[in-house]
């Protein structure tokens, strides 16, 4: 049988070239011209003003604090993303399905409007009193808001594929429900925990429109990377920007590369 | 359940509660604040000339960003599924570059292509601060998501069909009409979704690229915040609103879709 499949099937046809040319122009011309524009036009003015316009005080900053409130934003998510994914696969409750849905909120919202959602009920106008607007705490906010989906959705489909009979089993032998976790849970999970952070991890370094009205842009301290890429735009300086643009783009190139190392690693360990 | 009662419902309160905080009870003040003063102060804001010029650029960038993606997508979904052919994984990562991609940088690198002294700067139509730069921007970022969607199920449902239907004498095309194309239709439909929702609320690299001219090429969300940075709360609010109720009927499209698509 597996001869006369192999015998049936085709080389490569025309629609299937075509359409791998068209896909490879598609991309060419929409995401790799430009972000080589990016790259290269970064050192227009020599790789002296590329370096000086890369290592300011002002990017050092804005770079560092981006990646420390990514970080907290990521970690705080694998907490609560697993513990979400953890309660809407193995609990019950009414509602849980509308819950479910709107788990995926972040990403359909809008990110302005998720800032401004975020500054009516924590900004200078909030019903409950809570005013964290233009402070560090307003970016972690921002970000934990944008973020949420990733660790759930990531690890919610491997808890359900999760065998059940290895949890009793311990249960019955005497096991703890923190030393079931700890030991039998836990493991399965950290391939999906990991690739959910890796992706939330990648949209907070490159997060701004929820950042943009509740951050305040105060440079050296609520100022992120794209808020000040941005002011270097606006302040018509677009190769200065283009360089701690290239810092960025490495950045979440690493991050990419992290993403696929870890999905091939799961992948092995899991099955 | 494995797990005790006590222990069950405390990470319920906690979990329930993190989401109360975050995203449901900001959520319900935006709509409080939005219609406190009644349906005709809402009705009044987002029916101004500005914000129906908003309304219709946004449509119309959508409308032409998300078709072309879908074409992309299906194609590379079909090369990435069907094909062997060098570069694959390299084809496959670039294809994730512009969910991790900032979207100021998106903007920044087509002014350094397109914009005064760019690569490309000297087309005979403007492309930065006008309708063109913030379509090249949509398409940026919503490039993955209908291949994201549709690679798995290509994958998942073989080509075992194709085959048999090529064999029958089938050309490409009519086995692409007949046997491919609806056998992943639900997989292009959530994809079509989540590109025309992400399209619909891009904001930062059309920002950049926009010159955010009202009437002409302000899109949605530049005039949540240009109301916002002009004092006028209630406006941005009304804005807002109305893009909260696409990202509501976003995520009921993709409620109704999941299982159909599942089923595929």
């Amino acid at each position: 049988m597996s001869t006369l499949v192999l015998t049936l099937r085709r080389p490569a046809g025309r629609p299937g070239a075509l359409g791998l040319g068209i896909s490879t122009l598609w991309l060419s011309v929409i995401v790799l011209l430009p972000l080589a524009a990016v790259v290269v036009r970064s050192t227009d003015g020599g790789l002296q003003a590329f370096w000086d316009a890369a290592t300011s005080r002002q990017a050092i900053a804005a770079l560092r604090f981006t990646i420390g409130v990514s970080l907290v934003a990521t970690l705080i998510n694998v907490v609560t993303g697993t513990l979400i994914a953890w309660v809407l696969v193995r609990d019950r409750f009414r509602g849980k399905r509308l819950v479910n849905a709107l788990i995926d909120l972040p990403f359909a919202l809008p990110t302005i409007v998720a800032g401004l959602t975020l500054l009516a009920l924590y900004g200078p106008t909030s019903p409950v009193g809570i005013d964290v607007a233009f402070t560090q705490f307003a970016v972690l906010l921002a970000l934990l808001f944008v973020t949420l989906p990733f660790v759930i959705r990531s690890v919610q489909p491997v808890l359900m594929e999760l065998d059940r009979e290895m949890e009793e089993a311990a249960l019955s032998l005497g096991a703890s429900n923190l030393t079931v976790f700890g030991r039998i849970i836990l493991p399965n999970l950290v391939p999906a925990i990991l690739g959910g952070a890796a992706l939330a991890f990648a949209r907070a370094v490159g997060e701004f429109g929820s950042i943009v009205l509740i951050s305040g842009n105060i440079p050296f301290d609520t100022q992120v990377a794209s808020m000040f890429i941005f002011k270097q735009i606006e302040s018509d300086n677009p190769i200065g920007a283009a360089s701690i643009s290239v810092v960025l783009l490495i950045l979440s190139l690493l991050i990419l590369f992290g993403i696929r190392a870890l999905g091939r690693w799961g992948a092995r360990h899991d099955r | 359940m494995t797990v005790d009662r006590p222990w069950r419902i405390g990470l319920r309160t906690v979990a329930l509660g993190y989401l109360a905080l975050l995203l449901i009870i900001p959520i319900g003040v935006v709509f409080y604040r939005t219609f406190e003063h009644g349906l005709g102060a809402v009705y009044d804001a987002v029916t101004t000339p500005a914000a129906i010029s908003a309304f219709w650029l946004t449509i119309t960038v959508t409308a032409i960003a998300v078709p072309l993606n879908t074409i992309f997508g299906i194609l590379c979904a079909l090369a990435l599924a069907r094909g062997r052919f060098r570069g694959k994984a390299i084809l496959d990562t670039i294809i994730d570059i512009p969910f991790a991609v900032s979207p100021v940088v998106v903007g920044l690198a087509l002014i350094l292509v397109y914009g005064r002294g760019g690569w490309l700067g000297d087309l005979p139509f403007q492309v930065i601060f006008s309708v063109p730069g913030i379509v090249l921007a949509t398409i940026f970022i919503s490039v993955p998501f209908v291949v994201r969607e549709v690679t798995p199920v290509l994958k998942e449902i073989g080509d075992d069909q194709e085959q048999a239907a090529s064999t029958l004498g089938a050309g490409d095309w009519q086995t692409f009409w007949r046997i491919t194309l609806p056998s992943i239709r639900w997989g292009v439909a959530y994809g079509v979704v989540l590109s025309v929702a992400r399209c619909i609320g891009e904001f930062g690299a059309v920002s950049v690229v926009s010159g955010k001219v009202a009437g002409e090429t302000e899109t949605l969300t530049l005039l949540v915040e240009k109301r916002f940075q002009n004092f006028d709360i209630a406006g941005a609010y009304a804005a807002s609103a109305l893009l909260a109720f696409i990202a509501l009927a976003t995520l009921l499209a993709m409620t109704l879709i999941n299982p159909r698509r599942d089923n595929e």
